[in-house]
């Protein structure tokens, strides 16, 4: 009886939960820990990854369910989207990535936006994308937070990786206000920002008083920034203008917080002062469209960057119009093949934007005890003419490429 | 006789300005489109023409060699679908506007005419926008190095201009008075426009009409009565399988030469697309949506079009997608099933046929203009550079001088024109 309810409970959960081994055999296996191996195979146990190694040299169950490519990658990782806030349609009502009612409103929750049956999903999951980093867009201040998700499921709560990731900040003409509201210019945007930060820090102070009625009533916005000021939240400031990323530097030393530069299309005029600071970026997607703030941007600042040793990760970013998204495979191709090096390029959409995004613990590398999340191809992964074949979601094929 | 004197002169002018002294290119790999692929080739081009192509050429004595061993050499792209050059064509003050040229608007310095020349385009159909049922004459050019939209333009024999006609259906044209609110609407808009444009043409071509009967000289009927006789033809935006079967029903009414563009959901009706005889001019974006009427795109449009016999190209749609990766699209449609025979002719030659310049370019072969590619690789692959671009003759982007290089991939300064226009218009105010 106890046996039956647990396998009941297991088929009403998740598809993955559920999952039966797998086994996957590659003819290259890019595990993005440690050099590629000729002939692997990794090893899937309840979702997770329980061996990697060479063919013939991993001990298989008996009839295991196995799976074979050219090429097998761990699955790719979207370090920037509003995929599930921004819907394919492109009409008001699938348009959640962007409250423009106020420059700076960090409370707002990527969670509470989500829709995990977006197409666009799906679409850049049978393009090999298992992991993205999501939530609110480009185009305020301050827009709201963010949280990291599989792309895997019916609902948001069942693809969860990191409810919290970043909060969303935006510097430059892109997040003016609209109709002479303020932000208008550049210095105006800095001001708030420092004075909002201030007003979070005097609110931290007050909060911990120790008489309860001398501490003010709860504020979620402050909240969220005092996350920011406490080093719990990173402040992910998209700036492409070189003073927009100095800017940004700048806020970082005078409060001390940590932050990660999104879009960064100027980025190679200032790899010292990036690569001093030890800040990561998350770099523009190569094909995003080159006028107005990235009017200077290049298709080889992902060399740039990897050659200066900054870590920086690829994104498919917003895009308002056609493409509704970009695909970071594509965009990771685009980069390979103007000057970064293969293991970096692919890196850069896995083990790099794992890294960046601080979950490095589950995702973005093969090896063991890792979620078992892979993409397979029929050839270099970076060329045009190579297929997706299968896409599995932690041990779960997604029936991508059929 | 004004236009025959006309034309010896620029025929004159172009004879003088042209390439004298023969070039062999020798040793690549060339694809000529029409023909079988030639291993160490040699290509010889002469006074902006090619010359010769193949396995064994003869080298005149006095030619300039350039080895180019490894390399791979395609016909000069041919994009039948852009906005390069600052392009405006109508305005907002009504939904049909026959009269205005994009050639009246064009910069022929604009950043976007130097990725073009990057990507390897040579030719490019420059088109205004698509919020009208008819947004203006397009204009079909060489990217040649050029002062002026004259030294750029692709004459006619008669040495007018070349250039089609831009149309567009759908919800683009949808706006609030005199534009049209529905799709019903927009179609009897345009019929209403083509019945009046043949009454007016059929009255020009009347010699037997007195001269007070005669009407008036109106530049907007005048190009529709080239588009009506065929001359000129008709680009026509559309999206939804709908609207795409409307354009058919039009151009069989009004006997138009159209070449639809976009074609979202081309795959869909490639049975009647190809039954009509209209050409489709598709553009590859990395995912479905962002408009409601790409919401069905299907990524195989290309392979459907080619099963089902219709002559289709790719475009750019440029800003839509960069000039610089064109060769991206056709790959992309390997990618999605199409062959890669056709993937490259539809780069090339195909979109040479929708404007009517087939006779002149879009393949290697002897007597055509001397436009061409030099390729590091395969030109389906990401890892493949364009290295040379050359018109006419003439090398007009060569990726080892940095001064093109900025423009190929990137960096401070690409966005900016070649002149920078801020500091002309700073002088004239003064």
């Amino acid at each position: 009886m106890s046996r039956l309810v647990l396998m009941l409970s297991c088929l009403l959960l998740a598809p993955w939960a559920a999952a039966a081994d797998l086994a996957v055999f590659a003819e290259r296996l890019h595990t993005q820990a440690g050099a590629p191996l000729d002939k692997g195979v990794v090893l899937i146990r309840g979702g997770k990854i329980a061996a990697v190694g060479r063919q013939g040299e991993v001990a298989l169950p008996a009839g295991i369910r196995t799976l074979q490519a050219a090429v097998v990658t761990p699955g790719l990782i979207d370090a920037r989207t509003v995929v599930g806030l921004s819907g394919y349609m492109n009409q008001p009502h699938d348009q959640d990535q962007l409250e423009a009612s106020a420059p700076m409103q960090p409370q707002l929750r990527a969670v509470d936006a989500y829709n995990a049956r977006e197409r666009l999903v799906g679409w850049l999951r049978e393009l090999g994308v298992t992991t993205l980093h999501t939530g609110h867009g480009p185009g305020a201040l301050i827009s709201g937070q963010t949280m990291v998700v599989k792309t895997w499921g019916n609902n948001v709560e069942e693809v969860m990786v990191k409810p919290a990731a970043m909060v969303a900040a935006h510097l430059g003409p892109g997040a003016f206000g609209a109709e002479n509201r303020s932000p208008g210019t550049r210095a105006a945007q800095i001001a708030l920002f420092r004075q909002q930060l201030i007003k979070a820090g005097e609110y931290r102070d007050k909060q911990s008083n120790r008489k309860a009625d001398a501490r003010p009533a709860r504020d979620l916005e402050l909240e969220t920034l005092v996350e920011v000021l406490e080093g719990r939240l990173p402040l992910l400031i998209t700036a492409h203008r070189e003073q927009d990323l100095r800017s940004a530097l700048r806020l970082r030393e005078e409060f001390a917080i940590r932050i990660v530069l999104d879009g960064a299309a100027e980025a190679y005029l200032m790899t010292d002062a990036i690569a001093a600071a030890g800040v990561p970026v998350l770099l523009h997607p190569p094909m995003a469209r080159q006028f107005g703030e990235l009017e200077n941007a290049s298709f080889t600042t992902a060399k740039v960057l990897h050659e200066a040793g900054i870590p920086f990760a690829l994104q498919s970013g917003f895009e308002g119009y056609v493409p509704k998204t970009r695909v970071i495979l594509w965009e990771a191709a685009i980069a390979a093949a103007y000057g970064l090096p293969f293991e970096q390029a692919l890196g850069s959409i896995t083990s790099q934007a794992a890294a960046i995004l601080g979950i490095a613990g589950r995702v973005g590398t093969i090896e063991v005890g890792k979620d078992g999340d892979l993409a397979l191809f029929d050839g270099d992964p970076f060329e045009y003419t190579s297929q997706v074949t299968e896409v599995v979601i932690e041990g779960e094929p997604t029936g991508a490429g059929s | 006789m004004r236009i025959l004197i006309f034309a010896a002169l620029c025929a004159a002018t172009f004879q003088a300005d042209a390439q004298e002294r023969p070039i062999a290119f020798v040793g690549a790999t060339l694809v000529p489109i029409e023909g079988e692929v030639i291993e160490n080739g040699t290509l010889l081009v002469q006074s902006g023409r090619i010359v010769a192509i193949g396995a064994a050429v003869d080298i005149p004595a006095n030619a300039e060699r350039r080895p180019v061993e490894g390399r791979l050499i395609l016909p000069g792209l041919v994009d039948t679908h852009s906005h390069i050059g600052q392009v405006a064509g109508a305005d907002m003050s009504g939904p049909i506007q026959p009269d205005v040229r994009a050639l009246d608007a064009i910069n022929v310095r604009h950043a976007g005419m130097l990725k073009a020349r990057a990507g390897g385009i040579t030719t490019v159909n420059i088109m205004p926008g698509s919020g009208h049922l008819l947004s203006g004459q397009t204009v079909y050019m060489k990217l040649r190095e050029g002062n002026s939209i004259e030294d750029l333009a692709i004459r006619l024999d008669d040495g007018s201009l070349a250039g089609g006609i831009k149309m567009a259906n759908g919800t683009n044209p949808l706006r609030p008075t005199p534009f049209p609110g529905t799709r019903g609407k927009s179609a009897a808009l345009m019929r209403a426009h083509l019945v009046s444009a043949q009454e007016y043409c059929a009255k020009v071509a009347d010699r037997k009409l007195a001269a007070d009967k005669r009407p008036a000289r109106n530049l907007g009927l005048e190009a529709m009565c080239e588009a009506l006789d065929g001359r000129r033809i008709v680009h026509h935006h559309t999206h939804r399988h709908d609207d795409v079967v409307t354009v058919l029903r039009l151009a069989r009414e009004f006997d138009l030469r159209v070449v639809l563009h976009h074609v979202s959901e081309a795959g869909y009706v490639a049975r009647e697309i190809a039954d009509a005889g209209a050409m489709a001019s598709i553009i590859h974006v990395d995912s479905p949506g962002g408009k409601l009427e790409a919401m069905h795109l299907l990524p195989d449009n290309g392979a459907r079009l080619a099963q089902a016999g219709v002559l289709f190209a790719y475009h750019t749609d440029d800003p839509v997608t960069d000039s610089r990766l064109f060769l991206r699209s056709a790959a992309m449609g390997v990618r999605y099933g199409l062959d890669r025979d056709t993937a490259l002719a539809s780069l090339t030659l195909n979109g040479a046929r929708m404007l009517d310049l087939e006779q002149r370019v879009g393949s290697l072969r002897p007597g055509k203009d001397a436009d061409f590619v030099i390729l590091d690789g395969d030109p389906l692959s990401v890892y493949t550079r364009v290295l040379e671009t050359w018109i006419e003759g003439r090398q007009v982007f060569d990726l080892a001088n940095p001064a093109h290089a900025l423009f190929a991939t990137g960096g401070y300064g690409a966005g900016r024109d070649s002149v920078a226009t801020e500091v002309i218009q700073l002088e004239a105010v003064q």
